[in-house]
C-alpha cells in the first residue's frame, strides 16, 4: 500500500494525522504531509484506510 | 410534523431563534432533509436559505466563488456609517475572498499548526485544575457557566498577549456579538466597537512599547510582498480570534459535559480506554458541531433547483450535515469508536477553521481533568439545561452534581 495527499484538496483539518500519526503529519501550515516513505508497514495499513475514510476534503488516495 | 408542532413550517418559514430550535433543532433539520425541498428557505431575519444535507453544505463550502464570504454570520451586520473608523475592519481570513484570503489566512496558519499549539497544553490543564479545585468541594457546579465558559477565553488571551483578568469582559464583548446581537442591531454594534476598540489601544500600545513573544506585536511586524500588513488587517485578526476562539470551543467542551453527564457507559469506556480519546474527541465534535456560518451569494445561480440571487444569504449549519444519515451511519449515536468520520463541524474548504488544533486540544484537556478529577457525575435537571443557538450552539446553564 502506498498513499498519497493531494495539497490542493487539503486544507489542513488534520483528521488524517489523528487517525494514522505514524504516517501523517503537518506542514507549518498545518496541513497534511506523509511521513512514510514508499510502502506503509502492513502494520499500519488498517489506520491509513481509516485516515482516508475520515478526511472531510477527500484529499488522500490509497494505492495498491 | 406539522408547523403548529414546531410554532413554523420548517421548509418554507423556519425561525432560528425559536425557543424549540435552540433547544433542540435536529428535528426540524431531518424533517427539512427527507422532505422534497432539502434547501429551506425563510423570510425571517433577513431572510435566508437552508441546505440540511451533508453533500450540499460542503458543496456551498468549496463554492466560494458562488458563495461568498463578504458576511459570515446569520444575521446582517452594522450598517458601516454607524462603525465610524471601524468600518473597514472585517476578521480576516474568514471574512476575506480570494485573492486576499490566501494571504490572509497563510499568515495565521503558522500560529495554529498542531507543532505551535502544543506549548498551550501544560497551561491549559493547570487552568482546568485550578476551576474545578474551586467548586469540587461543593459537589454541584455549572459545567457550562464555572467550568467550560472559562477555559477557551483564557488561552485565547494567553496567545494573543491580553490580560486574562479581563475574561469576563471579553466574554461579554464575543456573546455580545454571536448571541444577543444576532437579534439586537444596538448590542451587536456594541460589542463590535468595544472589541475593535480595545485592540485599536492594544495595538497602538505595542507600537510604542514591543512586547517578546505576543501575537499582536508579530503580527504588526509581518509583512507581505516587502510592506507591512494594513493595521485593518491586525485588528481584524485580533477580532476574529476573540470572536471565533471563545463561544464555539467553550459551546463544544460543555455539550460534551452535558453528554458525558447523562452517559455513565462513554465516562467508563473513556477511563477503561484511553487511546479512544481521539476518535472520541472527533465523534464529539460531529455530534454537538457547535457553528452554523453563512454566505452571501454572489451572482444569480441555481442551487438543487433553488432560485438563488445575488446578495441572498446561505447558511452552512455544520449541525445539520453532521447528522445526515447519508454519511453517517446511526447519526443521532454518539459511538466514540466511530470508523469513519468525515465530520465538518469545523467547516470545509479554503475557510475551514484555522483555529482547529487549538479548539480540539482545549477539548480534549478540558474533558481529560474533568473526568480524571470527577469522574462520576449527572445532570441536576435536565429541563433546567440553557442553551445558546442560530450560530453557535451549546449549552449556557449546565448544573451536574458529583
Amino acid at each position: 500500500m502506498r498513499v498519497r495527499v493531494d495539497a490542493d484538496a487539503c486544507h489542513g483539518h488534520q483528521s488524517c494525522a489523528i487517525a494514522a500519526p505514524e504516517v501523517f503529519g503537518a506542514d507549518d501550515y498545518g496541513n497534511a504531509v506523509v511521513l512514510v516513505e514508499g510502502d506503509i508497514p502492513v502494520e499500519l495499513e488498517a489506520k491509513v484506510r481509516r485516515a482516508e475514510g475520515n478526511c472531510p476534503e477527500r484529499a488522500i488516495t490509497i494505492e495498491g | 410534523m406539522t408547523a403548529t408542532e414546531h410554532g413554523f413550517d420548517p421548509i418554507s418559514d423556519y425561525d432560528i431563534f425559536s425557543p424549540s430550535y435552540i433547544l433542540d433543532p435536529f428535528p426540524v433539520m431531518d424533517e427539512i432533509r427527507e422532505s422534497a425541498c432539502p434547501v429551506a428557505h425563510t423570510e425571517r431575519w433577513g431572510g435566508s436559505w437552508m441546505p440540511t444535507r451533508y453533500a450540499d453544505i460542503v458543496a456551498v463550502a468549496q463554492e466560494h466563488e458562488t458563495f461568498t464570504s463578504q458576511q459570515i454570520l446569520v444575521t446582517a451586520p452594522p450598517a458601516a456609517q454607524a462603525e465610524g473608523p471601524y468600518a473597514g475592519v472585517a476578521a480576516p481570513p474568514i471574512s476575506s475572498d480570494p485573492p486576499e484570503h490566501h494571504w490572509h489566512r497563510r499568515l495565521i496558519l503558522p500560529f495554529f499548526s498542531p507543532q505551535a499549539v502544543a506549548k498551550f497544553e501544560d497551561g491549559t490543564r493547570e487552568l482546568c485544575n485550578r476551576l474545578i479545585d474551586g467548586f469540587i468541594d461543593r459537589g454541584e457546579a455549572d459545567a457550562a457557566a464555572d467550568y467550560a465558559q472559562q477555559i477557551p477565553v483564557r488561552v485565547i488571551a494567553t496567545m494573543l498577549g491580553v490580560p486574562t483578568d479581563m475574561s469576563d469582559t471579553f466574554t461579554g464583548w464575543v456573546r455580545g456579538v454571536l448571541e444577543a446581537g444576532l437579534t439586537d442591531p444596538k448590542v451587536r454594534l456594541e460589542s463590535r466597537l468595544n472589541i475593535l476598540g480595545y485592540f485599536k489601544r492594544e495595538i497602538d500600545d505595542r507600537k510604542a512599547n514591543p512586547r517578546d513573544d505576543d501575537l499582536i506585536t508579530t503580527l504588526l511586524h509581518s509583512e507581505v510582498d516587502g510592506e507591512r500588513v494594513p493595521e485593518d488587517y491586525v485588528i481584524g485578526v485580533c477580532n476574529l480570534m476573540l470572536v471565533a476562539g471563545v463561544d464555539t470551543t467553550w459551546s463544544s467542551i460543555g455539550a460534551s459535559l452535558w453528554h458525558l453527564a447523562q452517559h455513565p457507559e462513554h465516562r467508563r469506556q473513556l477511563r477503561d480506554d484511553p487511546e479512544l480519546w481521539p476518535s472520541a474527541i472527533e465523534e464529539l465534535l460531529r455530534a454537538y458541531a457547535p457553528v452554523t456560518m453563512a454566505r452571501i451569494v454572489g451572482h444569480d445561480t441555481e442551487f438543487q433547483g433553488c432560485p438563488m440571487s445575488a446578495g441572498d444569504r446561505v447558511l452552512m449549519s455544520f449541525p445539520a450535515a453532521n447528522r445526515d444519515p447519508r454519511q453517517f451511519d446511526r447519526p443521532d449515536e454518539v459511538i466514540l469508536d466511530r470508523e469513519h468520520n468525515r465530520h465538518v463541524a469545523f467547516g470545509a474548504g479554503i475557510h475551514r477553521c484555522a483555529g482547529s488544533n487549538l479548539a480540539r486540544l482545549e477539548l480534549r484537556v478540558a474533558l481529560q481533568t474533568f473526568l480524571a478529577r470527577i469522574p462520576e457525575f449527572e445532570l441536576v435537571d435536565p429541563s433546567a439545561v440553557t442553551w445558546a443557538g442560530g450560530q453557535v450552539r451549546g449549552p449556557r446553564q449546565c448544573m451536574v452534581r458529583f
